[in-house]
């Protein structure tokens, strides 16, 4: 293998697993560490300035991260479950324990305003994350920001769908208050019905107006019960406005996703002594979040796999129950898995009212057709993937709205994105040239065998979130379920994480090949071997380096003509190797990436470049 | 050193051997020595060959004495007995305890200090006995613990770390162990694991006094320019002899060597050591003929390393004084007072 070029700051961003899961790209080992100083503000304010929304993702986020948490990896053959660490419920506890003076510390640490942005306006379209992000990242730049929203608060799916016992809406209102108070003008009570007017009165419109149509599922019996068989995400949003307040006795819940878990969750707490989550697919391959299904379960909600509904059953035009057929996985000869019938016989539940929360659809029936808008087959906005900008340049999508339904951490994402491809637009750059990130690598040595981080490695299994008790929860909608980790537990929790971002990095001139790293490795990382392709070589290390999605770090050739080896898959970066090391070829640099928003750091970061 | 223990983590895919320990399992406290240490990774070839050869901790004593080297004991086999004896004592304890327990592998380890200085008496006469141990010289030809002063084991003409020239002769104790009939003699090198481990393996399986001289370069004092204990050093002029490959007893023996290049030597509990000989046509079997290329070799500068010398069919102390098949700890009193009619028996065959 050639050796790996540790400047290039994709490397060792691969290596710190959560923050490359993150769409946002948000530093999480860096924010972990400042909760576990107790600098909560400081760990407020690096989320907020890579994801917006620290309170309420802290609570709701899907957080690819741990899925990806090398901790989890770790844990493996180490211990009864491996777990990740608890990074959603940590960005909750800087959150909650910030102090009350933030959206003034906030506004003291924004960028720098862009001479003439004033003159430029800009429409944001729903106020949903995707384009709360846009008017957070320009806004401070100077540029007139408007947002139009159809209901009277900001927020979009995350203050109407997402249910209150997950997401008090005070933290949304704390959270979008932030933004708005930025010198963002909102228009609530607006629904736009057409896109034509905008575009003449602004200098760039962001379309963020998410998936806001349930799909409804053509069965049988459908018009006919059309009064107790509701959307998910409309009766989700009648419940948050109040307009539904019971639910009957048995309800079924149709769809496997997280919607589906909203509504059956809520559908518990309205009335629903016996709530059933019916799913066409296995239990794994349903769409909810893991701990989402956990909870529902928690909670007495029953999920059925395997059937798909074929009919519902009425008696004169009131519900009955829903017929069900029984399905199984089949992979078909280009190795398409889709479900096909039993054939066993059809099963019935009885059921008071249904849920149908089968999926979401993007529409966009105010944008005219003729504006120079692409629409593919589907009727989705035909976009720049990487700029967001539509086929009439001064467009642009996200969240929802741009490629589907995905979640409130891609729809900060995809409004960083956009925020850059129109600042560049509007102050005349190329937009498909895109700023690099920040990046930085620093030596953590402090002493001869002091590092400036925690690198002891804490045993402990990961801490569970207390929970209100379910005589509270299951009785009143509005009480949040989970509390939020205690300061105390909060801290023993970070300290599981690994600090993934310090990096081991490998001086080769100065090795005089001891095998002291090798020895003291409790992960058996490392290993001197001599050179071979990447196949060969991941089979005779040390340890054999199994995990392709995780890189081998290969050094130049030394003196006795081997090579260092050293897999990345389940370092703990413990910085043994380091205090072993005689000769300081070992070293554990901090590395500290930070994505480049629009007007942030752009010159140095181009400064860099040159 | 660090201040941290290492952590109990580890690698998912780490298996345990067949007395169901983990390769962890062997391990000891977190070592103090000096960051780069040789004498560590002597402790990680002990660990890796133990845990190899399923043997179970606690039929293990390790018996050292003082220094650098004879810390060590504390940083593997933490489940095993121990004892620091006296400097330079190591050889009549474990002597001692081999008489009283002939059932538990005896690993003596020990320094060039230690050995070749306040302790040659001892050693001498430990492997002229031919007690059953593996005696391990980590050797790194320096007094680390008083500051880098050459010791014994030092190469006339070499330098310590301030420029001083050693005039003195060196002790040497491969040489040595050979003349005085070590039956297993071998010497290996800290910075190859692999041929240290394997050497090991065969060592601690020999019945018989095995002596194993590892060179162990000291970081601190001797690893510089004009040391003959260096890195740089003993890889420049290490002269291998051959490649052991340990075959224990129960593993099906399959050639993956053209003829001629493998010897095979055949032990006494079945297990086979397969010598893949390096450059020469060396041959360990013949005391003499190892003595002699260990002197043309370290007339000519260079560090032999490898099995030098084997006798698959050596006794040991046991043996040669016709003591009791058991440890002593497991004769009742029927066996140790066998009655005045025994005692009738010996003295009438005194008179």
């Amino acid at each position: 293998m050639q050796p790996t070029d540790i400047r290039n700051p994709a490397y060792f961003h691969k290596v710190v697993d959560c923050q490359w899961a993150c769409p946002a790209h948000t530093p999480v080992p860096e924010y972990i560490r400042l909760i576990a100083a107790g600098r909560y503000d400081d760990a407020y304010q690096v989320n907020w300035d890579s994801n917006v929304f620290p309170g309420i993702l802290g609570r709701t986020c899907d957080r690819p991260c741990e899925p990806a948490c090398r901790r989890g990896r770790v844990e493996e053959s180490n211990g009864e479950k491996p777990e990740p660490v608890a990074i959603c419920r940590l960005k909750r506890v800087c959150a909650d324990n910030k102090r009350a003076d933030i959206g003034a510390r906030l506004l003291a640490r924004l960028p720098e305003r862009t001479a003439g942005a004033e003159r430029f306006r800009i429409a944001c379209v729903g106020a949903g994350p995707a384009s709360l992000t846009v008017a957070r990242d320009l806004a401070p730049l100077g540029y007139q920001i408007t947002i139009f929203e159809a209901d009277a608060k900001g927020g979009g799916f995350m203050r109407t769908q997402v249910p209150r016992f997950r997401l008090p809406e005070a933290v949304i209102d704390e959270e979008v208050g932030y933004v708005l108070d930025l010198g963002v003008r909102f228009v609530g009570n607006r629904r736009i019905e057409s896109l034509r007017p905008l575009l003449d009165d602004y200098d760039a419109v962001f379309v963020g107006c998410g998936a806001p149509r349930g799909r409804d599922l053509k069965i049988p019996g459908r018009d006919e019960v059309a009064a107790k068989a509701h959307l998910g995400i409309d009766w989700l949003a009648s419940v948050y406005f109040g307009h539904v307040t019971r639910i009957g006795k048995r309800v079924i819940v149709l769809g496997g996703g997280n919607t589906a878990m909203d509504c059956c969750r809520s559908s518990r707490r309205l009335g629903g002594d016996d709530v059933k989550v019916i799913v066409r697919s296995g239990y794994e391959e349903m769409k909810a979040s893991p701990w989402e299904k956990e909870d529902a379960e928690h909670e007495g909600v029953q999920i059925l796999n395997w059937l798909n509904p074929k009919a519902f059953l009425h008696d004169h035009g009131k519900l009955t129950g829903v017929v069900f057929e029984k399905t199984r996985s089949e992979t078909d000869a280009r190795g398409k898995r889709k479900l096909v019938p039993t054939g066993e016989p059809d099963i019935t539940f009885e059921c008071d009212e249904v849920l149908i929360a089968v999926g979401q659809e993007n529409a966009f029936p105010w944008i005219e057709r003729d504006l120079g808008i692409e629409f593919d087959e589907w009727g989705m906005p035909k976009l720049d993937k990487i700029t967001m900008q539509s086929t009439l340049p001064k467009v642009f999508f996200g969240g929802d709205a741009a490629f589907g339904p995905k979640n409130i951490i891609w729809a900060v994402e995809h409004g960083h994105q956009a925020a850059i491809s129109i600042h560049r637009m509007l102050q005349g750059e190329d937009v498909h040239d895109r700023p690099p990130p920040m990046a930085n690598l620093v030596s953590q040595k402090m002493g001869i065998h002091e590092w400036s981080y925690d690198n002891a490695i804490s045993p402990d299994e990961r801490y569970v979130v207390p929970w209100a008790p379910k005589e509270q929860t299951l009785t009143n909608i509005r009480q949040e379920v989970e509390l939020g980790f205690d300061a105390e537990t909060a801290w023993k929790e970070t300290q599981r994480c690994l600090n993934c971002d310090v990096q081991t990095v490998f001086t080769e001139n100065v090795c005089i090949e001891c095998d002291a790293c090798v020895d003291i490795c409790p992960m058996d990382c490392i290993s001197f071997t001599v050179n071979g392709d990447e196949a060969d070589l991941r089979t005779r290390l040390t340890a054999p380096a199994l995990n392709t999605q995780q890189d081998l770090y290969v050094s130049g050739t030394l003196k006795t003509g081997r090579v260092m080896v050293k897999d990345e898959d389940v370092c703990l970066h413990c910085g043994l190797c380091a205090e072993r090391c005689p000769t300081g070829a070992w070293d554990m640099r901090k590395f500290l990436l930070l994505e480049t928003h629009a007007g942030v750091g752009e010159c140095e970061a181009e400064k860099v470049a040159a | 050193m660090t201040y941290l223990a290492k952590p109990k983590l580890h690698h998912p895919s780490l298996t345990k051997n067949r007395v169901g320990y983990t390769r962890r399992d062997y391990e000891g406290a977190v070592s103090t020595l000096c960051a780069g240490c040789g004498h560590d990774s002597i402790s990680a070839a002990i660990i890796q060959a133990c845990w190899e050869l399923d043997i179970e901790p606690h039929r293990v004593a390790k018996l050292s004495g003082i220094g650098c080297s004879s810390k060590t004991p504390t940083y593997f086999l933490s489940a095993s007995h121990g004892f620091n004896t006296v400097h330079g004592r190591m050889p009549s304890v474990l002597t001692g305890a081999n008489l009283a327990n002939r059932d538990l592998l005896y690993l003596g380890v020990s320094g060039d200090g230690d050995s070749a200085s306040i302790g040659i008496g001892q050693f001498v006469h430990a492997i002229r006995r031919g007690v059953d141990m593996v005696y391990i010289v980590e050797n790194n030809g320096v007094y680390g613990l008083t500051k880098g002063q050459f010791s014994a084991t030092a190469d006339q003409g070499s330098k310590s770390k301030k420029g001083a020239v050693n005039t003195d002769a060196p002790v040497d104790m491969v040489g040595l162990a050979l003349q005085l009939g070590a039956s297993f003699v071998a010497r290996g090198f800290s910075g190859d694991k692999a041929q240290l481990v394997p050497l090991l393996k065969a060592a601690m399986t020999h019945k018989g006094a095995a002596f194993v001289d590892v060179i162990s370069p000291c970081v601190a004092f001797n690893n510089h320019p004009g040391s003959t204990k260096s890195y740089d050093y003993v890889r420049q002029h290490n002269h291998a002899l051959n490649r052991l490959d340990f075959v224990p007893a129960c593993a099906e023996i399959t050639v993956d060597y053209a003829p001629g290049e493998v010897t095979e030597v055949h032990q006494h509990d079945g297990s086979v050591l397969r010598l893949r000989k390096l450059p020469s046509s060396y041959e360990a079997g013949d005391r003499v003929a190892a003595m002699n290329y260990l002197h043309r070799c370290e007339a000519r500068g260079e560090v032999v390393t490898g099995l030098l010398y084997v006798d698959p069919d050596a006794s040991d102390l046991h043996a040669h004084l016709d003591t009791a098949a058991v440890p002593l700890n497991t004769l009742r009193e029927r066996e140790l007072c066998p009655g005045s009619a025994a005692l009738e028996k010996i003295n009438a065959r005194l008179r």
